[in-house]
C-alpha cells in the first residue's frame, strides 16, 4: 500500500443504497420484487439502510424514457419518481442517513435546481446532496424548454458554471440574515443577500438566492464521471466520487490517481471520498453465495434480455437467434452503434464491436445469454460470498485505504438490504470497520468532509464558527 | 374532462394556506418558535399534523420564485413541492397542494415532481398553477418576462403539456410478464407531444400515471377557463363579494369553485380587532376579503358563503394562535351543522366528488 492510501482512507468502510430504479439488474420476476414507484419501497429500503447506519441514500435520474430500436424499451424495470420530491417525503421518515439526489446540469436551470437542494437540505437538517451529471443528447432534450444538443465537448464547460452558480447562490445569505429574535425590525435583515449574477457561455442570469445554508453549509456534492475531464471536475467541484472502480487492485490505481490530482488541484489528499458502485450477493456461506450468484444472474439477464442487448448493436431484430446459442455471425445492419437510448457505447464501430465480441465469446465458449450476463456485469462480478468472506474481504479495502465506502445497488428491491444489514454490518463492526453509531447529524459529518470549498477562508479566519465540525479543522 | 358530469359534492372543503407563520406580514412576530426555526421540517410537521388532525381537506403550499424583500416579513420559503412531499408521510387523511408556477419552469420537471408527490402521498396531491410574470424570475434563468398577451396562453400551455404527460403511461402499463420478459406493455405508452408557442414536450413521462390518473388542478378563477383546471380559486375585495365570484367562477363551468379568506380570530382573551391593530402595527396587511371577530361569527359566514361556493380556503393571520381556534371552534361546529364532514375520501379527487378521469390516450 502507499503513502497516498494511508492519507486518504481511515481505516474504516462506509456504506450507500442507490436505489436505482431504471436498468435491467434489478431482478423483477420473482414475488419477492416490490414496486419500483410506490414511495412504500423507497421508505422501506431508507429505513432498512438507516437501521444499517448507512451514510446515504442515492436516487438515479434519467430524463427520457428509454427506447430500444425506435420504440419505448419495455423489457427492464422503469417508472421512477422524481428524485429531490421522493427524497423530500424519505426526509420526513428518517433522521441520520444521507439523501442524494442525481440532478442533471443539462436540462435544469441553476436558480431552480440551486434552491431545490438548498430546500431538500434544510428539510432534511443536512443531509442533502447532489450527484452531478451531464447530458449531452438532444434526444432527450426533446422533453425541455432548452432542447437542443449540448455538444459533447461542452458538457462539462456548462456543468462546470452550473455548480459554480449553484456555490454561488448557496453562498448567497450572509450568516445571521435572519433575525434573532421576534421584536427585531425585520425578519431579514437588509442588505444580508448578494445577488448572483453571472454571464459566460453557458448563462446570462441574475440571481437572488431564497434560502440561508444548512447545518452542513452545502449540499454534499457526487459525481461519476471517469474520463480524464470528468476525474478533473471532481477534483476541483465535489466531495464524493461514486466510481465503478471497485476490484481491489483497480480501486488502489484509481485512489492513487484521484491523490494526485486532488494534490495538484491544490485540496488536501483526503479531500475527495470514493464509493464505487457495487453489487453484494450474500449468503451464509460460499456455496450458498455462488447459487445465488447464478440465479441472481440468470434472473437478470432473461433470453429476451439477452437478445435485445445484442440488438442495440446490431441495429436490427435477432428474435430468429438462440439466446442459448452462439452470437449471430451476420454483420450489423448499421455503421455506427445506436444502442438503446440512455446507454453507453454510442458510436462505436458495429462490424468491429461485432467481430470482436464473436471472437470473445467462440474463445470462451459463452452462448448469447452467458456473454450478455458476462459482459453487462459493472464492476466484474460484484461481490459474492459468505457474510464472513466478504467481511474480511472489506476489512482488506478498509485496511489499504483504497475506498471509503461502497454505493451498493440491490438487486432486489425492497428486500435488498436485508442481509447486508442483519448479517454482513454487525460483522464488519466485530472486526472494528464499520461505524457503531452515526459520527454527526448532517451528511458532511457522517462523510468527515471539510466545510464546502468556498467557505473554508471565512470559516478559518475565526469570523464564524458556528456550526463548524471536527474535520474542518483538518488542514 | 369537461364532458364528464360532475357529481355531487358531498361534504363542503375547508382548506387551509400553510405559509411561513401565518398570512399576515407580522405573523413571525407571533410565532412559537424563533425565526431562525422556521425554515426545516420540524416546522412543516407541526403545521401540517396540526391540520391533518383537525380535519382540514387540504392545505396549499405558496410557492414565490422570486424574494420578497420589500417587506419585514418572512423573506424565504423552501420549495412547495418539496414541503408538501415532506408532509405526505405525516399525514393521514390532509390533501396537499403546493403552488408551481407555468412561465419560467420546466414543464416536463413539474409534472414529474407532482405525480411523484401523489405517490408519496398515496393519491392527496394537487396543483396550485400559478403564472407569475415576474420579470427577475425571468432574469434568474436567463430570459424575459412574457407580452401580457402570452401569459395565459403559456400557464395553459404548461398544463395542457402536464395533464398530457400524467397521461401518457396508461393505468396498467407496468404488466411484470415473466413469461414474455416484458415488464412494460409498450402500447399502453404514449408520447405526449406537445407542441406550444414557446416549448415542447415528447414525453412520455419517466413516472408512471398518477394514483389519481389527473392530480387535482387549482387555479386563480382569472386563469380560468384559459387553464383547464378542476378547482376555481375565487377572491374578492371583500367579504361582501366573495358569493358573487363564487357564482361567477361556478358559471364559468369550473368544477369546484373555493372562495379566499383572510381570517384572525378572537384569542386567548384578546379580540381580533385586538390583534390586527397589533400585527399591522409592525407592517399593514394589505390583501382580499378578511374576516376578523369571534369563531361562531366565522362559522355563520361560512354557512353563508357554502350557498354559493364548494368550500373556502382560509389564510390565517398568525398559523400557531389561528390553526387551534379553527381546529377547536370552527370545523367541529361545521361538522356538527352538517355542511362539511372530516374525511370523505382516501384520495383527494374524492374529496372534490371528483371522479377518477379516463385516460386520453386509452382506447375507447
Amino acid at each position: 500500500m502507499s503513502t497516498h492510501h494511508r492519507t486518504a482512507g481511515n481505516g474504516q468502510i462506509q456504506f450507500g443504497v442507490f436505489f436505482q430504479g431504471v436498468n435491467h439488474t434489478t431482478v423483477w420476476k420473482t414475488p419477492e420484487s416490490g414496486s419500483q414507484t410506490d414511495f412504500e419501497s423507497f421508505r422501506r429500503v431508507a429505513q432498512t439502510a438507516e437501521r444499517g447506519l448507512f451514510t446515504a441514500f442515492f436516487l438515479g435520474e434519467g430524463l427520457r424514457l428509454r427506447e430500444h430500436l425506435g420504440r419505448i424499451h419495455d423489457l427492464d424495470v422503469a417508472g421512477r419518481p422524481d428524485a429531490q420530491t421522493a427524497l423530500a417525503a424519505l426526509a420526513a421518515v428518517t433522521t441520520n442517513i444521507g439523501l442524494v439526489a442525481t440532478q442533471n446540469t443539462t436540462y435544469n436551470d441553476p436558480a431552480d435546481l440551486a434552491h431545490r437542494l438548498a430546500s431538500l437540505d434544510l428539510l432534511s437538517g443536512g443531509r442533502a446532496a447532489w450527484n452531478i451529471v451531464t447530458t449531452d443528447n438532444a434526444w432527450t432534450g426533446a422533453n425541455f424548454r432548452r432542447g437542443g444538443f449540448l455538444k459533447h465537448e461542452d458538457r462539462y464547460i456548462r456543468a462546470e458554471a452550473f455548480v459554480q452558480t449553484a456555490k454561488a447562490i448557496w453562498d448567497s445569505w450572509a450568516d445571521g440574515a435572519i433575525a434573532g429574535s421576534r421584536d427585531a425590525g425585520r425578519w431579514l435583515e437588509e442588505g444580508s443577500i448578494t445577488p448572483v449574477r453571472r454571464t459566460d457561455a453557458s448563462f446570462d442570469v441574475e440571481i437572488t438566492g431564497r434560502l440561508p445554508r444548512s447545518s452542513q453549509h452545502h449540499p454534499v456534492l457526487f459525481q461519476a464521471g471517469d474520463s480524464p475531464d470528468g476525474r478533473d471536475f471532481a477534483v476541483r467541484n465535489a466531495d464524493v466520487i461514486f466510481s465503478r472502480h471497485a476490484e481491489l487492485e483497480d480501486a488502489k490505481r484509481f485512489r492513487e490517481d484521484i491523490v494526485a490530482r486532488t494534490l495538484k488541484a491544490g485540496r488536501p489528499a483526503d479531500d475527495v471520498k470514493i464509493f464505487p458502485g457495487q453489487e453484494f450477493i450474500l449468503g451464509a456461506t460460499e456455496a450458498e453465495a455462488e447459487e445465488k450468484h447464478q440465479w441472481v444472474r440468470e434472473q437478470q439477464v432473461g433470453p429476451e434480455t439477452a437478445i435485445a442487448y445484442l440488438e442495440q448493436f446490431w441495429g436490427r431484430t435477432l428474435t430468429e437467434y438462440d439466446p442459448d446459442g452462439p452470437l449471430p455471425e451476420t454483420d450489423p445492419i448499421v455503421d455506427v452503434t445506436n444502442p438503446t437510448r440512455g446507454n453507453a457505447f454510442h458510436g462505436a464501430s458495429a462490424k468491429e464491436l461485432a467481430a470482436q465480441w464473436r471472437a470473445e465469446a467462440k474463445e470462451k465458449g459463452q452462448s448469447i445469454r452467458q456473454f450478455v450476463a458476462a459482459r453487462s456485469r459493472l464492476n466484474g462480478r460484484g461481490l459474492v460470498g459468505s457474510y464472513d468472506g466478504i467481511a474480511d474481504k472489506l476489512a482488506e479495502y478498509a485496511h489499504t485505504g483504497a475506498v471509503d465506502g461502497f454505493n451498493i445497488t440491490p438487486w432486489i428491491v425492497p428486500g435488498g438490504l436485508d442481509d447486508i444489514v442483519n448479517e454482513l454490518v454487525p460483522r464488519l463492526q466485530d472486526r472494528g470497520v464499520y461505524r457503531t453509531g452515526y459520527e454527526g447529524t448532517n451528511l458532511r459529518e457522517n462523510l468527515g468532509l471539510r466545510a464546502p470549498l468556498t467557505r473554508r477562508a471565512s470559516l478559518n479566519s475565526g469570523r464564524n464558527g458556528a456550526g463548524l465540525t471536527e474535520s474542518e479543522n483538518v488542514a | 374532462m369537461a364532458s364528464t358530469p360532475v357529481p355531487e359534492l358531498r361534504s363542503k372543503i375547508v382548506a387551509l394556506e400553510l405559509d411561513g407563520d401565518g398570512a399576515h406580514p407580522a405573523a413571525w412576530r407571533r410565532a412559537s418558535h424563533l425565526p431562525g426555526a422556521l425554515l426545516g421540517g420540524g416546522r412543516i410537521r407541526e403545521t401540517a399534523q396540526a391540520a391533518d388532525i383537525a380535519g382540514f381537506h387540504l392545505a396549499t403550499f405558496r410557492d414565490s420564485r422570486v424574494l420578497d424583500a420589500g417587506s419585514t416579513g418572512i423573506a424565504g420559503r423552501i420549495d412547495a413541492v418539496q414541503r408538501a412531499a415532506f408532509a405526505a408521510p405525516l399525514t393521514r387523511s390532509l390533501g396537499l397542494v403546493p403552488e408551481a408556477g407555468t412561465l419560467f419552469t420546466e414543464p416536463f420537471h413539474v409534472a414529474t415532481q407532482l405525480a411523484s408527490l401523489d405517490y408519496s402521498s398515496h393519491g392527496r396531491a394537487g396543483w396550485l398553477v400559478s403564472a407569475a410574470n415576474e420579470p427577475a424570475e425571468a432574469r434568474s434563468v436567463g430570459r424575459q418576462a412574457l407580452a401580457e398577451a402570452d401569459v395565459l396562453a403559456e400557464a395553459a400551455d404548461v398544463v395542457e403539456a402536464g395533464r398530457r404527460l400524467w397521461d401518457s403511461w396508461e393505468d396498467g402499463a407496468v404488466i411484470r410478464d415473466a413469461a414474455t420478459g416484458r415488464y412494460l406493455d409498450r402500447d399502453k405508452l404514449h408520447y405526449a407531444d406537445f407542441d406550444g408557442d414557446r416549448f415542447s414536450v415528447k414525453g412520455p413521462s419517466i413516472i408512471p400515471r398518477p394514483l389519481q390518473g389527473q392530480l387535482v388542478v387549482f387555479a386563480p378563477a382569472d386563469l380560468i377557463p384559459a387553464v383547464e383546471a378542476d378547482v376555481a380559486l375565487a377572491a374578492a375585495a371583500s367579504v361582501d363579494g366573495l358569493a358573487a365570484a363564487a357564482t361567477a367562477s361556478a358559471a364559468a363551468g369550473t368544477p369546484r369553485t373555493l372562495v379566499e379568506l383572510d381570517v384572525v380570530l378572537d384569542s386567548r382573551g384578546q379580540s381580533a380587532a385586538e390583534r390586527l391593530a397589533e400585527l399591522d402595527a409592525y407592517e399593514p396587511w394589505r390583501r382580499g376579503a378578511r374576516y376578523a371577530g369571534s369563531a361562531a361569527g366565522l362559522v355563520e359566514l361560512l354557512v353563508e358563503l357554502f350557498r354559493a361556493a364548494d368550500g373556502v380556503r382560509l389564510h390565517p393571520a398568525v398559523l400557531d394562535i389561528d390553526v387551534p381556534e379553527l381546529a377547536a371552534q370552527v370545523l367541529p361546529e361545521l361538522h356538527r351543522a352538517g355542511v362539511a364532514a372530516p374525511r370523505t375520501g382516501t384520495t383527494l379527487r374524492e374529496s372534490f366528488g371528483l371522479p377518477r378521469p379516463a385516460n386520453r390516450y386509452a382506447a375507447a
